[in-house]
């Protein structure tokens, strides 16, 4: 199981879907859980929005498929209660606020039931790769330490047990791992760098590499002056072009100083000029995905 | 599209920033504060977890819970803070509690904790009341107010009635029914509700939650008088909402669907930020300059790929830019915002975003 996480906007959902469509062409079943509704990951596959139920979104030539569906926080702590002998009441609960009460005085617990319904599909054999769309921004820090506070909090009972339980597979890098995603530019990288450290050392997660979305691929020769054209572009080339040049220095700056930072490989996703992203874009993100793995020392993916 | 911004600056007392994550709320709020500044007004810009480099430029510490002037040259004044929310909910406890007692058996309790600390909304919650808070302030005049990232434009318009919400629910009235006295004989399907929670998350847990309702007893209607005053001024005439957003595709969809739920809200978005437009070439189409790319030679492939690539990703902004100005409700004012060349950081990039916005 793959954790992807990365502060809003640097194209989580994009790396998830390509991750999926990877790891599908070499033939696995791969599930991606959508834990906070209204991604876009079923647009991306070209189908509608994920729901509840598991849905097939592709099938490559190879055997392997992509599903997908929702995990909501809500719904997980109503299913905990009702497979944890409080079927009557669960549901009541939910309408008349209680549950809010429940949530609040166990910070975590909707995000441990969360992770604890994924371990159960895990367990459960439910695909050979289960690849989480996580939380954005801070949320994602909070959303992978939630079993281990929870250990801490509720120090006896079902809570602990389940929370104990998660812990273990978060904490084993045979069955899960993170993959922190991020754009080549100053504050993204500074939070990517926090979120790793945080991970590891508090929750004991291991890091996959790292994947670096959005990247100008570099045009050379752009260091010297714009050429000289007798027509009305004249201007906007120079424009294009020294601030492309500029950009792509910054990004090399930025991945070098990722790379200073945090000792984790880099796989890279070249920025798309063409618009809305659709399967055809995935399917080309996740060969750049495929061959930036190729070029890694071991396989680190699955 | 200049007057536009400008007059939006000079006619309003609160500017709320919304939008989702990464988009560029905090700099976007930060450069309106600035303008305010620039037009004589003494402006205050909350910000929510801002990026560390802004945040030490604009001398912000987050210790004091409390606006910091920033050194700027110009008619009016320039003030920053950073949200804390612990202190602001802290602050409010104790503005509404009978007596220091009171609010020390409140403060200190866990559940009481969580609440201010880990429950969903309570950064929306204090953000508005921090606005309000400042809206009595006479040290300012103009408060733009920056909103933490949200998937949902009503998650802070209930922001301010979640306290009141926790307060309202089945369980509290059950502990805190009229002649049964809090701890002592609570009726059976309450004790029954204990039972079951206690199962669930243990006793310790639960004492905490009840005696943290307990506490609250003559608070209730107090906090909800003030989540009164905080959405009237919210829905005041001289409170502007600005949407932020990037120009791709799914940002603007999510924009879009933001800008919708306040409308229902009723709610008037007075204008709406697009950041890190691409350059746009007038002169070429991205297929023109693509096929003087092919055809080049040496450095000059370069910089036409350069300029092929930016004016694709420029055609399809524009488009997508323009559908969003069609599909706003009501006057919207619209105002994009170049990518720059460097990340903005610092006051001088501040200074080059608002320019771009009243430009």
């Amino acid at each position: 199981m793959v954790i992807v996480a990365g502060k809003g906007g640097v194209g989580k959902t994009v790396v998830t879907a390509s991750l999926a469509r990877a790891a599908a062409s070499l033939g696995l079943q791969v599930l991606m859980i959508d834990v906070q509704g209204r991604s876009s990951l079923g647009r991306l596959f070209d189908d509608g929005e994920l729901t509840y139920e598991t849905q097939e979104l592709f099938r490559h030539a190879s055997g392997g498929t992509v599903t997908g569906r929702v995990l909501s926080p809500d719904e997980a702590l109503v299913e905990w209660l009702e497979d944890h002998g409080m079927k009557r009441v669960a549901r009541r609960m939910a309408k008349t606020g209680v549950l809010e009460v429940v949530a609040t005085a166990t910070p975590g617990i909707k995000d441990l039931l969360v992770l604890a319904k994924v371990k159960q599909l895990e367990r459960a054999g439910a695909a050979d790769l289960i690849l989480i769309d996580a939380p954005a921004a801070g949320h994602a820090i909070t959303f992978m330490q939630a079993p281990a506070s929870l250990v801490e909090t509720a120090r006896v009972g079902a809570i602990n047990r389940q929370a104990q339980d998660v812990l273990d597979m978060l904490s084993d890098r045979t069955r899960c791992r993170v993959i922190l995603v991020t754009l080549p530019e100053e504050t993204p990288v500074n939070e990517l760098v926090e979120t790793a450290f945080a991970l590891e050392d508090e929750v004991g997660l291991a890091l996959a590499p790292v994947v670096v979305n959005g990247v100008y691929p570099v045009l050379d020769g752009l260091d010297g002056s714009a050429p000289q054209v007798a027509e009305p572009a004249a201007t906007d080339l120079a424009v294009a072009g020294s601030l492309r040049h500029r950009r792509q220095t910054l990004q090399s700056e930025q991945t070098a100083r990722l790379a200073a930072e945090l000792p984790l490989p880099q796989l890279v996703l070249s920025h798309r000029f063409d618009g809305m992203l659709e399967p055809a874009d995935i399917a080309d993100m996740a060969e750049e995905l495929l061959s930036g793995i190729a070029a890694l020392p071991d396989q680190v993916i699955a | 599209m200049s007057t536009g911004m400008t007059d939006l600056v000079a006619d309003s007392r609160v500017i709320v920033c919304t939008g989702t994550g990464g988009v560029g709320k905090t700099t976007t709020a930060a450069a309106i504060a600035i303008e305010g500044a620039r037009q004589g007004r003494r402006a205050v810009v909350i910000t929510i977890d801002p990026a560390r480099r802004l945040a030490d430029a604009l001398g912000l510490d987050g210790l004091d819970n409390d606006p910091a002037r920033i050194d700027l040259e110009a008619p009016g004044e320039l003030w920053a803070m950073m949200l804390d929310t612990k202190s602001t909910f802290d602050e409010l406890v104790i503005r509404y509690s009978g007596d220091p007692e009171q609010a020390e058996g409140i403060t200190t309790n866990r559940f009481y904790q969580n609440v201010s600390t880990a429950l969903s909304g309570t950064q929306e919650y204090m953000a508005m009341e921090k606005l309000y808070e400042l809206n009595t302030d006479e040290r300012f005049d103009l408060l733009v107010v920056d909103t933490p990232p949200s998937r949902n434009a009503l998650d802070f318009l209930e922001a301010p009635n979640l306290l009141t919400r926790l307060l309202d629910n089945r369980l509290y009235r059950l502990l805190t029914a009229p002649g049964r006295g809090v701890l002592r004989a609570v009726n059976t399907a309450a004790q029954t509700l204990l039972r079951q929670l206690t199962r669930v998350v243990g006793a310790e847990v639960v004492e905490d939650a009840i005696a943290f309702f307990a506490a609250f007893e003559g608070m209730e209607d107090g906090f909800k008088q003030r989540a009164q005053d905080v959405l009237t001024l919210l829905k005041s005439e001289r409170t502007a909402f600005l949407l932020v957003a990037s120009p791709r595709h799914d940002t603007i969809t999510e924009a879009q669907h933001f800008g919708g739920q306040l409308h229902e809200a009723g709610i008037t978005v007075r204008a709406a930020v697009i950041n890190r437009m691409h350059p746009f070439s007038a002169a070429v189409s991205a297929d023109d300059a693509e096929a003087r790319a092919e055809s080049a030679t040496g450095p000059a492939a370069s910089w036409w790929r350069a300029l092929a690539d930016f004016q694709r990703c420029a055609e399809d902004e524009r488009r997508s830019v323009e559908q969003f100005r069609i599909d706003l409700p009501g006057e919207v004012e619209l105002v994009t915002v170049p990518m720059l060349a460097d990340d903005v950081h610092d006051l001088a990039g501040l200074e080059q975003v608002r320019a771009a916005l009243v430009a």
